[in-house]
């Protein structure tokens, strides 16, 4: 196949591994981008999502956020940041955070709701205070949930990253844009294989994190709820 | 460009009385990008989870793989399709259908699998033939969470198709392009405010039938 | 007719559940299965509508094969309650009772009224029949369960703790709603319990098994508690054997002694004699027809005077000739007399039965 042997072609050209725009400046770039919406989604969210959880206030609204979430393309909110505040790396840092945040908020409040109220009941009778509760029962339960909802996240914020190089960002969107442009179908292919690439190195590593942090106790059922909740990372 | 906007209506009028029939034919498309794939994804979905349920040594590896495929951001799956099929609707259909069989083929698993097992039991003892309680037992009771899926897929897809603009295809992601390249906010305006819409009509829209389809849960409590 | 031949079952790993059982379940009677956990009961019960097919052996019902119809044909014939009921959420009382019904293809009409004549046979109110499963109280839906297995009208009912679901006033009401029932319909009944008593009580003849799937006895109630085969069955039965046997025979089976007996109008100190004579130190009151009014302490018959002029205590409890030694027994228990007093069915009175009786009874 003659696109099959542009793409080992371009691969194996060193022109293609150096400088701005080569392939280790691109994964920099899209690893840096994604790696600060998601740090910067977390702190949002997760502090959010433990609150609502533990006071059961504004429930509803954290089950619809990611609902909500859903049902905005993440490709128009990204040019939407470039229309209202224009080129850089602010507004782009701004939509994709905005995107990676309720999947957070949604799983951290399912997590530590789905806490067993006599669990919650049985620690607050040996004199937890409200703190230790949550630090010390529902953060450790939720966990499954919550490292599911970091990495839908996660994920989502490797892809929305590709479509901000529409706006004229770096990252590996880079090759897709500019090849679909001068209509260099390796280029594109290239791109696609290896942003293909960084979100399933994403998923995998994370998972790898989640079993370490997920405690030993709560292991069998992290699968299932991670699949469960990982719902929206292709909206991107 | 910075703080140009500012300056610009978010919303013209004037444009939108004159583009209706774009507007329109763009809306019918994206509607039509967004029902193709979901029909086609519960079409292969469905036998997809009946196999797994039958051997249920399968269910692992078809999460792993459409969970795979779910992973792949969608325009790169968009442009890897280049090769095969151009830059045609068929570029932007198989993706989309691809994208749904995770959701689709999870609920319909975990949907029927969550009928109670003496239900199921005292249909045996019946004496339902197994495709008769398929169909008249285990299915309605798997209702609520295979359209649980179904909404998840569909307002998924719908944003998802925004994208294919790229590739040229997009429904109202072409009014995303358009607002764009012309830094011409009412078209994104337009293309968001109906793609938003449209999500959410879907989604109560798939609400109201399965309320309708699931008489015995709404007089629940 | 219900016939096991042979019939084995081994579960893959070879965990022997059923193991080479004959029997027979006589047409018209209820045949309880009694045992632990892991006796291989309720694998017995399901093989008769081929839930689980055996390894080996051969089972009929009125003489015909269970493998000579398609599975879900046999089962239609077949009606089958268990403990979780399994009633179809989504489907109306109505429906679920009209399910059987319309897979063998009734018309609308025929069903209407089968699904009616049921509710008034297991009383169900009628409101209730356009309700969903959900709606119902616990025995409702037990009585449910009852009428949908009912439905076809089945000659062969299988019952796999039936009414385990339910809190035991309940239970003991829809059992004896059963017995009645059962009465009038004859059906032949497999039976499913780990409860000893509820064998006993709903059981025609009861089939005690042990782990492994072994049949250690066969036999009716009265017959096992009179005679364990063996010390499984003994222990099976439990240290009350005796006062469950009671609960099996009727007081018309001992015979009733005259007993001290006055009137109103006897003089006191005729009374203190009837006293003396029998050796009690009460007497018992009768009216003029032969109603029993109470009884009086032997102390109190003395000086001038009749009957009349003292209050008699009353008996708690009188004995009816179809009430069981176990319901005398408690009634000498509770009484100062130390005796049940027996009545006839227009409450006169008949007699007293004794603990010298009774024991004589169970020898």
């Amino acid at each position: 196949m003659e696109v099959l042997a542009g793409v080992v072609e371009w691969f194996a050209d060193p022109a293609n591994w150096s400088g701005t725009d080569g392939v280790p400046n691109r994964v920099f770039q899209h690893v840096w981008y994604s790696v600060v919406a998601t740090v910067l989604a977390l702190i949002i969210a997760l502090p959010l999502g433990l609150t609502v959880g533990h006071t059961g206030r504004g429930g509803a609204l954290a089950i619809n956020l990611s609902n909500i979430g859903r049902s905005v393309p993440s490709f128009g909110i990204i040019i939407l940041a470039f229309l209202l505040a224009g080129f850089g790396f602010t507004p782009a840092l701004v939509a994709l955070t905005a995107l990676a945040i309720p999947p957070i908020v949604t799983n951290s409040y399912v997590g530590v709701r789905a806490v067993d109220p006599e669990v919650r009941d049985s620690a607050e009778g040996m004199g937890l205070t409200g703190w230790q509760v949550l630090r010390d029962v529902e953060v450790p339960v939720a966990m499954p949930l919550i490292m599911a909802g970091v990495r839908t996240s996660a994920v989502q914020v490797v892809s929305t990253a590709t479509l901000a190089a529409f706006v004229g960002l770096g990252g590996l969107g880079r090759y897709i844009f500019d090849g679909l442009q001068t209509q260099n179908l390796p280029e594109v292919i290239a791109g696609a294989i290896l942003v293909a690439g960084l979100a399933v190195l994403t998923e995998l590593g994370l998972s790898r994190v989640q079993k370490t942090v997920v405690p030993k106790g709560l292991q069998a059922s992290h699968q299932q709820t991670a699949v469960h909740a990982q719902v929206q990372s292709a909206s991107g | 460009m910075t703080g140009q906007i500012l300056a610009v209506e978010i919303l013209n009028w004037d444009w939108v009385g004159r583009n209706l029939d774009t507007v329109g034919g763009r809306l019918v498309e994206h509607i039509v990008l967004t029902l193709v794939p979901v029909a086609l994804g519960f079409l292969f979905a469905f036998p997809l989870a009946l196999a797994a349920i039958r051997w249920p040594r399968l269910y692992a590896p078809l999460l792993g793989f459409t969970g795979f495929l779910f992973t792949i951001p969608s325009l790169a799956l968009f442009v890897l399709m280049i090769p095969f099929t151009g830059l045609s609707v068929t570029t932007a259909i198989v993706p989309l259908t691809l994208y749904t069989l995770l959701i689709l083929v999870r609920n319909t698993v975990e949907g029927l699998n969550a009928v109670p097992r003496d239900v199921r039991e005292a249909a045996e003892a019946m004496g339902y033939t197994p495709l008769r309680q398929l169909f008249r037992v285990e299915l309605p009771l798997a209702l609520p969470v295979i359209i649980a899926g179904l909404r998840i897929a569909t307002v998924t897809t719908i944003g998802l198709v925004t994208i294919t603009a790229v590739i040229g295809q997009g429904g109202l992601g072409f009014f995303f392009i358009t607002g764009f390249t012309r830094s011409f906010p009412t078209a994104l305006t337009v293309g968001l405010t109906l793609s938003v819409a449209l999500a959410v009509i879907a989604d109560l829209g798939l609400l109201g039938v399965q309320r309708v389809m699931t008489p015995w849960q709404r007089e629940a409590a | 007719m219900i016939t096991f031949d042979g019939v084995t079952k081994r579960f893959p790993g070879g965990m022997t559940a059923v193991d080479d059982l004959d029997l027979e379940v006589p047409e018209g009677q209820v045949v309880v299965f009694v045992g632990p956990s892991g006796c291989g009961k309720t694998t017995t019960l399901r093989m008769v509508n081929r839930m689980i097919e055996p390894t080996d052996g051969r089972i009929s019902i009125a003489g015909d094969d269970i493998m000579a119809v398609s599975a879900p044909a046999l089962r239609r014939g077949i009606g089958y309650v268990i403990q979780q009921i399994g009633l179809f959420p989504h489907r109306t009382i109505g429906e679920n009772i009209a399910t059987v019904p319309q897979l063998l293809g009734w018309d609308g009409q025929r069903t209407t009224d089968r699904v009616q004549e049921l509710a008034d046979v297991v009383g169900l109110p009628d409101d209730v029949l356009d309700r969903y499963p959900h709606q119902l109280s616990g025995g409702q839906r037990q009585r449910v369960g009852v009428a949908r297995a009912l439905a076809v009208d089945p000659p062969v009912m299988l019952m796999d703790e039936p009414f385990g679901a339910v809190d035991p006033i309940v239970r003991s009401r829809l059992q004896d709603e059963f017995l009645r029932l059962q009465d009038d319909v004859r059906k032949t009944i497999l039976f499913v319990t780990h409860d000893i008593d509820e064998a006993i009580k709903m059981g025609d003849r009861i089939a005690i098994f042990s782990e492994g799937g072994v049949l250690e006895q066969y036999d009716t109630p009265e017959n096992i508690l009179a005679e364990p085969a063996n010390d499984f069955v003994s222990d099976f039965l439990g240290s009350e054997r005796g006062l469950k046997r009671l609960a099996l025979i009727p007081a018309s089976n001992v015979e009733a002694e005259a007993g001290p007996v006055v009137s109103r109008d006897d003089r006191l100190d005729s009374a203190a004699e009837t006293a003396r004579r029998y050796g009690t130190d009460w007497v018992v009151v009768l009216d003029t027809d032969g109603g029993v009014v109470g009884w009086i302490a032997a102390d109190q018959l003395a000086g001038d005077g009749t009957v009349a002029d003292l209050s008699p205590r009353p008996f708690r409890v009188l004995v009816r000739a179809d009430d069981s030694l176990r319901a005398a027994l408690n009634a000498m228990v509770i009484s100062h007399t130390g005796v049940a007093v027996r009545v006839s069915d227009d409450s006169r009175y008949e007699g007293v039965l004794t603990r010298a009786a009774l024991t004589g009874e169970l020898k």
